[in-house]
């Protein structure tokens, strides 16, 4: 059945139990993300540790209200980047952006996405593309923000 | 319900439209009920356009030659037959992009009528007047306000809803009042169903000398409307939520309006005369209708008055009811499903309700029921509909919305419900 493809085990536990949900201090920025065709809405906390693509990032912490996927898409990258340094969760980003923007013909390597390669079924579905990036973008632009202000907010 | 008109006969009707035949998502019959963001096209529509195109096709309102004076002929006669369909005159009838572009024509006009001559005087909009419009606008009825409110100074007040989806009219003559110079409100609501009374917008603001826009474009398509009889000033509707083409809507003015109301677009085909340094322009409606318009498209439109009109709208307003309610009721015994809008067992009924049917599932979040619906192969609409405000309201970032119309039937209702069943199955959450 195709809902399965899409609805993976995967994600439908982070949807029903997500990973790092609540919004947490401290923080270095918050950014508030809409899917304007929709109404889905993340609220995003990220914390560095140092500057630059070196830095760590220390935590992610996020609220909102969507679908499965962004909902789900979100918890798993709080898994996929707290820990690790700014670099290492961009180029980990880079990853889950190509395979979601591939139409499904993307082969997804579960070294570097863990449980993001469940997603793959979704990037058959244009539609539902922008909501599994919703939380990455949010991501994106917190780190963005982050990394500009010294002190954070 | 009484019946007045024999009913419809759905199976011959939906021969007209080939893409109800097809199949979707490995086989599924296609369920369309997404009518409210548009509608599936006859055949006669189409023959209409391709017979234009392969006859006559001329720029309109240019040429001498045998083809311009047809397309002059086929383009101004479907002017006539959709002025017929809504009960006014033809040069009452401007065509437009789409019914967002009437309603902006008509902002802009009372924006540029500050810098137009004493004959614009009374759409003159700035700092202390108001607009009116209702929190059940869809974005098209209420961004331009707000943006007219932004560029003059003016104040955007509303109307608010009450819980069972309806208009709250209380405190309507303080809301409209001396200061208030449009009363923008919606014919039908396209996510609550609501259709509302313009009867009393209209008295109220005649009162006080405001002007009244109605956004027509869920109610033009499904029930007959007689624009001149509810007395509104302005009316908005859309081609294609109404069998026709994309790219036409029609803006209703009424003649003593249009003709000294400022124009919006400027440029060819809408001047009078035309000197180096100032123009005066042409009278209504192509003082509103600058550059080469869409003709096969306003054809098509005249194409699908006429078949709406062979069918008969009050047949077709009675069959969508018959629809709607049954979905209504089906979905009312369905666990942890809530309609957000006017319901059989609400304390208004389903009088003065039409179509669309917006509703929430307990634990599943309107993309993925309409992802499950899809795969199901019926086709809803799902999000906000371009009412997020009215969303807010009800406190629901999102619904999922069937909307009916000619050519769907029981069976359409009845795999509605069951679709919403299995994603409930599906989710987990019965």
């Amino acid at each position: 059945m195709r809902l399965d493809q899409m609805y993976q085990e995967i994600i439908l536990d982070h949807y029903k139990r997500p990973h790092g949900r609540g919004l947490r201090e401290p923080y270095g920025a918050e950014v508030h993300h809409v899917n304007p065709t929709c109404g889905d809405e993340v609220t995003l906390r990220v914390q560095l540790t140092g500057s630059g693509t070196e830095a760590t990032v220390s935590d992610v912490s996020y609220d909102g209200q969507g679908c499965s996927i962004s909902q789900a898409a979100t918890s798993v990258l709080t898994d996929l980047v707290i820990g690790r340094t700014v670099g290492q969760a961009f180029g980990t980003m880079d990853s889950f952006v190509e395979l979601m923007q591939g139409r499904g013909q993307v082969e997804p390597d579960e070294d570097v996405l863990a449980d993001g390669i469940a997603f793959a079924g979704v990037a058959k579905y244009p539609a539902r593309v922008k909501c599994a990036l919703l939380g990455w973008m949010a991501f994106k632009d917190a780190v963005a923000r982050a990394n500009g202000s010294e002190d954070g907010s | 319900m009484t019946t007045t008109a024999l009913p419809l006969d759905v199976e011959t009707l939906r021969k007209d439209f080939t893409i109800l035949g097809r199949t979707v998502r490995d086989g599924k019959r296609l369920v369309y009920l997404d009518s409210g963001a548009t509608s599936q096209r006859p055949r006669p529509v189409l023959d209409a356009e391709r017979t234009f195109i392969e006859t006559s096709n001329a720029a309109v309102h240019r040429g001498a030659h045998q083809l311009a004076e047809e397309a002059d002929a086929a383009y101004e006669g479907a002017r006539g037959k959709i002025a017929d369909f809504v009960g006014v005159r033809a040069n009452e009838i401007v065509f437009t992009k789409n019914a967002t572009e009437g309603i902006n024509l008509v902002a802009y006009a009372m924006s540029n009528a500050s810098t137009a001559g004493p004959e614009s005087e009374r759409f003159r909009i700035g700092p202390g007047d108001e607009i009116v419009v209702t929190e059940m606008e869809h974005h098209a009825n209420l961004v331009p306000w707000q943006q007219v409110a932004e560029r003059t100074g003016a104040t955007l007040r509303w109307f608010g809803v009450t819980d069972d989806g309806r208009l709250d009219l209380t405190g309507i003559d303080e809301l409209i009042n001396d200061r208030t110079k449009v009363v923008a409100f919606t014919h039908q609501s396209n996510v609550l169903g609501t259709v509302n009374p313009p009867a009393a917008l209209v008295a109220r603001a005649r009162e006080v000398g405001a002007l009244t826009v109605l956004d027509a474009c869920q109610s033009v398509p499904h029930s007959p409307v007689d624009l001149r009889g509810l007395g509104v000033d302005y009316a908005v509707f859309s081609g294609h939520k109404m069998l026709g083409p994309s790219g036409v809507g029609v803006l209703y003015g009424r003649t003593e309006l249009l003709s000294v109301m400022p124009p919006f677009l400027t440029g060819g085909s809408m001047i009078e005369m035309v000197h180096m340094a100032r123009s005066t322009f042409a009278p209504p409606p192509q003082r509103f209708e600058a550059g080469v318009p869409m003709t096969s498209q306003a054809v098509g439109l005249g194409a699908a008055v006429d078949y709406l009109t062979a069918v008969g709208m009050d047949r077709v307003a009675e069959h969508e009811h018959r629809l709607t309610d049954a979905a209504l009721r089906g979905l009312a015994e369905l666990p942890g499903v809530r309609i957000v809008g006017p319901t059989p067992e609400g304390p208004t009924g389903t009088a003065d309700r039409g179509s669309a049917v917006a509703f929430v599932v307990d634990g599943i979040h309107a993309h993925d029921v309409g992802q499950v619906l899809d795969d199901e192969g019926v086709a809803v609409r799902v999000g906000h509909h371009c009412a997020w405000p009215l969303h807010r309201r009800y406190g629901v970032p999102a619904t999922v919305r069937a909307t009916f119309y000619l050519y769907n039937d029981l069976d359409d209702v009845a795999a509605l419900v069951a679709a919403v069943r299995t994603a409930q199955r599906f989710f987990g959450t019965v």
